[in-house]
């Protein structure tokens, strides 16, 4: 029974997600990058001008077949840091990526003190 | 005349909180165990001219008395009524009313109704209370007056930006608030339980219905303001991670950990210094969100005029409220010793703060670190969704586990973890659901599965146990499966919606025609029409989805209008059942092209009713505890 | 001692978030490129206006220092801007202008009514080429040493203080 449960699960599970799609999608790095003259607005969500032109050149650099990480090393390069919604892994950024699993494993750490003395009732 | 009388009434406030104040404290030191009549009234006293300070504002709004800077400022004698109306929250200065009412109306109900608790305790809870009330009249009075008058009176008033002009977002400051300054109420509490030492299942007790209250109001309110976004932004999502977003979203994980966690403290007299921590932060969180917003230091699509003289003055007042608080923290803790077994429902419950601490801190370092890093190096980043995403989905599976196992454990211990009826069966539905989800919108990625599948289970579980509930009639447990249920769905339907929208973003003039994918767009015509307070250009759009044999037309508009000048963009939704079609135009300036964003949402409604569902569990709760005592 | 110790790191680390955010009041909180100099300019071709000739990286090669200014006729921003545009050409400063999305014959008529001062006009009629400059909104103005490496950018219209400074760096 167990095992007929567990090949069941690994059926299904191979089954809907081997496809997963690996294309770039364009809009998704639309949303990615900061529209610089408008209020925290994405370039995906943005009408202006320069939102426009942004969408023109990485729908022209990725027919050149550039990658994702390429078109944003371009545009990091332009316009800087600030364009993109993704913060680079780097010392400056340390904090930032590092602080949230900093808690996460130090609550676990917390609640495995908490949790080892056994009660006495 | 309106003015000087909100004048009037808003210094009446004031002067009342002082005397409450002074007389509680002579209060304090007699040995009557009732508390006066006299504070009663003055506190009754209190609320009513509050109100009626608002309503004076209400009522300057609706004859458009520009003698009001504020709604000279805000408001046009061309507005229809109910955005006069609700014009008056919709600004800085009249939502900090809006916001002084909601401490009043606490004060004063938390008074009246905490009738069984000691006198000692309700007393100080006022005094705190009427604290942080003086504190932010005074900020009012002289930083922030709604009443200000403006002289020669102008004529006509320059008007409500028309992007505010939407009944979701008119109605979101008032829950909003209810949820965010509610929270102040188990803030003056749990001070006043430490400077009473009244500790323990009496004070869980006292606070646990004003947490959900607040948690109700709050959870209504951010999904307000996102149905809001949806509607009236014309970006075609409905949240954004952006940093006034996340302002409201950390108090809302403060808060949930404290809902929870105020249960053991009430069952097992257990986390006392725990949940007053989280009372604690709940509140700084809630004030510190307000000065992320009004002070203008953060850089958002929903901005307030902001002000840094504003900044500066709640910044202080965060200062002094924070510290006096750690200190009183300090000055009473007392040791406790903890017993928990693993397999107890505590113990789960501690497990679902450590989760939302988690995201709280995610949350709080993404919306900061861009403004300490400027501070400190001089550059500037920006922290977005694909940060959020990264760091906060994959922690979603398991707490969807874990609120199908938390909730079945007992007070205390249980035998064993297995006390999940029928888990096998439920995880094959859960697999054989996403299947299905597979063959309907196709696949996606590995996390996703793990999330919907996750999500399966909560709401399959949620369901058999509804179930259950309607068999035996034992409703104690029906508003935790309710809010649940909600919450699997949420997730499951976010996750679809965000895996198989399909948007599409380019050019098209008149006449012409987009084919895609599985999908056809025709840009028919273009028409133009005169209202009373805007032009607008509408478009006219055949959408056609072959495999679904849809046929629709939406009508796009750009709107002109003319008090303040403005140019919207209002985008075209028809909601169905299975999903919604979304399509906005912009114009490309000096070409006849018009820039078109389309986008096919599934299962969009479904995401609003999940959260309601949520919210809802949350009142029937509320209920529950009220028929209780 | 112990906990007295964790009590003075949690007032400290309080203390330090406040002070931020009391410093990040006084900070400007819009963003632009202005400090974003030292990187390389490659990797462009603009047709010039009459469409005989072209303007790529080569074209730095032959000037100590060359100003790219975008402009267009439909900016009035650069109409502000344009006598000083004249006078530094007049010094000898060696501009090249960019017409950035408009048509040709308003950039021959604005040039017609103000003065021309670029030794070379190329066309970005799409604008595709104005974010190999990291322009973002114009008028802007890039001054580009031989290297091909940005040494100063002017974000908006250029007046009389900045005329100034563009003086004293090409000097």
């Amino acid at each position: 029974m167990k095992s007929k449960i567990i090949f069941f699960i690994l059926a299904f599970f191979i089954f809907s997600s081997i496809h997963a799609n690996e294309n770039i999608k364009v809009n998704d790095i639309f949303k990615n990058l900061r529209c610089l003259v408008c209020q925290g607005q994405s370039i995906a969500d943005s009408n202006s001008d320069f939102a426009s032109t942004v969408k023109l050149v990485v729908e022209d650099q990725i027919k050149q077949g550039k990658s994702e990480k390429e078109i944003y090393s371009f545009l990091i390069s332009k316009y800087g840091e600030w364009i993109v919604y993704k913060p680079s892994f780097d010392t400056k950024n340390f904090f930032l990526w590092i602080l949230p699993y900093l808690v996460l494993v130090s609550g676990g750490i917390i609640l495995y003190v908490l949790l080892r003395k056994k009660p006495k009732l | 005349m309106l003015s000087e009388f909100g004048q009037l009434s808003i210094f009446l406030v004031t002067i009342f909180s002082v005397l409450i104040i002074y007389k509680s404290f002579l209060s304090l030191k007699n040995n009557i165990q009732i508390i006066e009549p006299g504070i009663y009234q003055l506190s009754l006293w209190q609320v009513t001219v509050t109100i009626l300070s608002f309503l004076v504002l209400i009522a300057a709004y609706l004859v458009s008395d520009f003698s009001l800077i504020n709604v000279y400022e805000n408001s046009h004698t061309a507005k229809p009524l109910f955005y006069k109306i609700a014009g008056s929250w919709g600004n800085h200065e009249g939502s900090l009313l809006l916001w002084i009412n909601i401490l009043v109306i606490f004060s004063y109900l938390f008074l009246i109704f905490n009738f069984k608790h000691k006198k000692n305790f309700r007393l100080l809870t006022l005094v705190i209370q009427n604290l942080i009330i003086l504190g932010f009249t005074l900020f009012l009075i002289f930083n922030s007056n709604p009443f200000s008058q403006l002289e020669p009176v102008p004529l006509e008033g320059l008007g409500l930006n028309p992007i505010l002009q939407d009944p979701a977002l008119a109605l979101h400051p008032p829950m909003l608030y209810v949820g965010f300054v509610g929270c102040s109420i188990y803030f003056s509490a749990a001070i006043a339980s430490m400077l009473s030492n009244y500790r323990g299942k009496l004070f869980a007790n006292s606070i646990k219905s004003w947490v959900l209250i607040s948690w109700c109001f709050q959870t209504l309110g951010i999904s307000l303001g996102s149905i809001w976004a949806y509607y009236e932004l014309g970006w075609g999502g409905f949240w954004f991670w952006d940093p006034v977003e996340n302002a409201s979203l950390l108090p809302w994980f403060a808060i949930t950990a404290l809902m929870h966690s105020v249960m053991v403290l009430e069952k097992r007299d257990n986390l006392y210094a725990w949940v007053i921590i989280l009372c604690l932060i709940t509140f700084i969180l809630s004030v510190t969100g307000t000065f992320l917003v009004r002070s203008g230091i953060l850089n958002s699509v929903h901005t307030f005029a902001s002000d840094p003289a504003r900044g500066i003055y709640i910044l202080l007042f965060l200062s002094v409220m924070i510290f006096s608080s750690l200190i009183i923290f300090f000055r009473t803790f007392k040791k406790e010793s903890y017993n928990f077994y693993f397999k107890s429902k505590e113990t789960f419950i501690l497990i679902n703060n450590w989760f939302m601490a988690f995201f709280l801190v995610t949350v709080l370092v993404g919306t900061l670190y861009p403004i300490f890093l400027d501070v400190v190096t001089n550059e500037k980043i920006s922290v977005g969704p694909p940060f959020y995403n990264i760091v906060i989905i994959p922690l979603a599976v398991p707490l969807l586990v874990l609120m199908v196992v938390g909730p079945q454990l007992s007070w205390i211990n249980s035998k064993s973890l297995g006390v999940v009826k029928h888990k096998a069966l439920i995880i094959i539905g859960a697999l054989l659901i996403n299947f299905i989800i597979y063959l309907i919108f196709g696949s996606s990625s590995f996390l996703s599965n793990l999330i919907f599948i996750s999500a399966l289970f909560l709401i399959i579980h949620s369901i058999l146990e509804a179930y259950k509930i309607y068999q035996k009639k034992i409703k104690f447990e029906l508003p935790r499966v309710i809010s649940h249920l909600g919450f699997g769905l949420l997730v499951l339907f976010i996750g679809i919606n965000h895996n198989f929208s399909n948007e599409q973003d380019f050019n098209l003039k008149v006449g012409e025609e987009k084919k895609f994918d599985e999908y056809s767009i025709v840009f028919k015509d273009l028409k133009l029409k005169q209202e009373k307070n805007y032009k607008a250009i509408i478009g006219d759009f055949e959408i056609k989805n072959f495999d679904k044999k849809i046929n629709k037309i939406l009508n796009p508009e750009i709107r002109i209008y003319s008090n303040p000048e403005t140019l919207t963009y209002e985008a075209a939704i028809k909601t169905r059942i299975d999903s919604d079609l979304y399509l906005t135009m912009s114009n490309i300036s000096r070409s006849d092209y018009y820039n078109i964003k389309f986008q096919h949402k599934p299962l969009m409604i479904w995401i609003w009713i999940s959260v309601l569902m949520v919210v809802f569990g949350g009142f029937l709760q509320l209920m529950r505890n009220k028929n209780e005592s | 001692m112990r906990v007295n110790l964790t009590r003075i790191i949690i007032f400290g680390f309080i203390f330090f978030c406040l002070s931020i955010f009391w410093l990040g009041l006084k900070k400007d909180q819009t963003y632009d490129t202005r400090n974003l100099i030292g990187n390389k300019i490659n990797e462009f071709n603009i047709p010039s206006l009459d469409e005989t000739n072209s303007f790529s990286e080569q074209y730095f090669l032959n000037n100590k220092f060359t100003i790219v200014n975008f402009f267009a006729s439909w900016c009035a921003p650069c109409r502000d801007e344009h006598k000083y545009l004249v006078e530094l050409s007049k010094n000898g400063a060696h501009i090249v202008g960019v017409s950035f999305k408009d048509k040709k014959s308003n950039t021959l008529d604005f040039l017609n009514q103000l003065g021309n001062p670029y030794k070379f006009i190329a066309a970005d009629n799409d604008g595709k080429a104005s974010i190999s400059f990291g322009i973002y909104g114009i008028p802007e103005s890039i001054i580009i040493n031989s290297e091909s490496v940005v040494v100063k950018k002017i974000i908006g219209p250029i007046n009389q203080e900045i005329f100034k400074e563009i003086l004293n760096i090409i000097k």
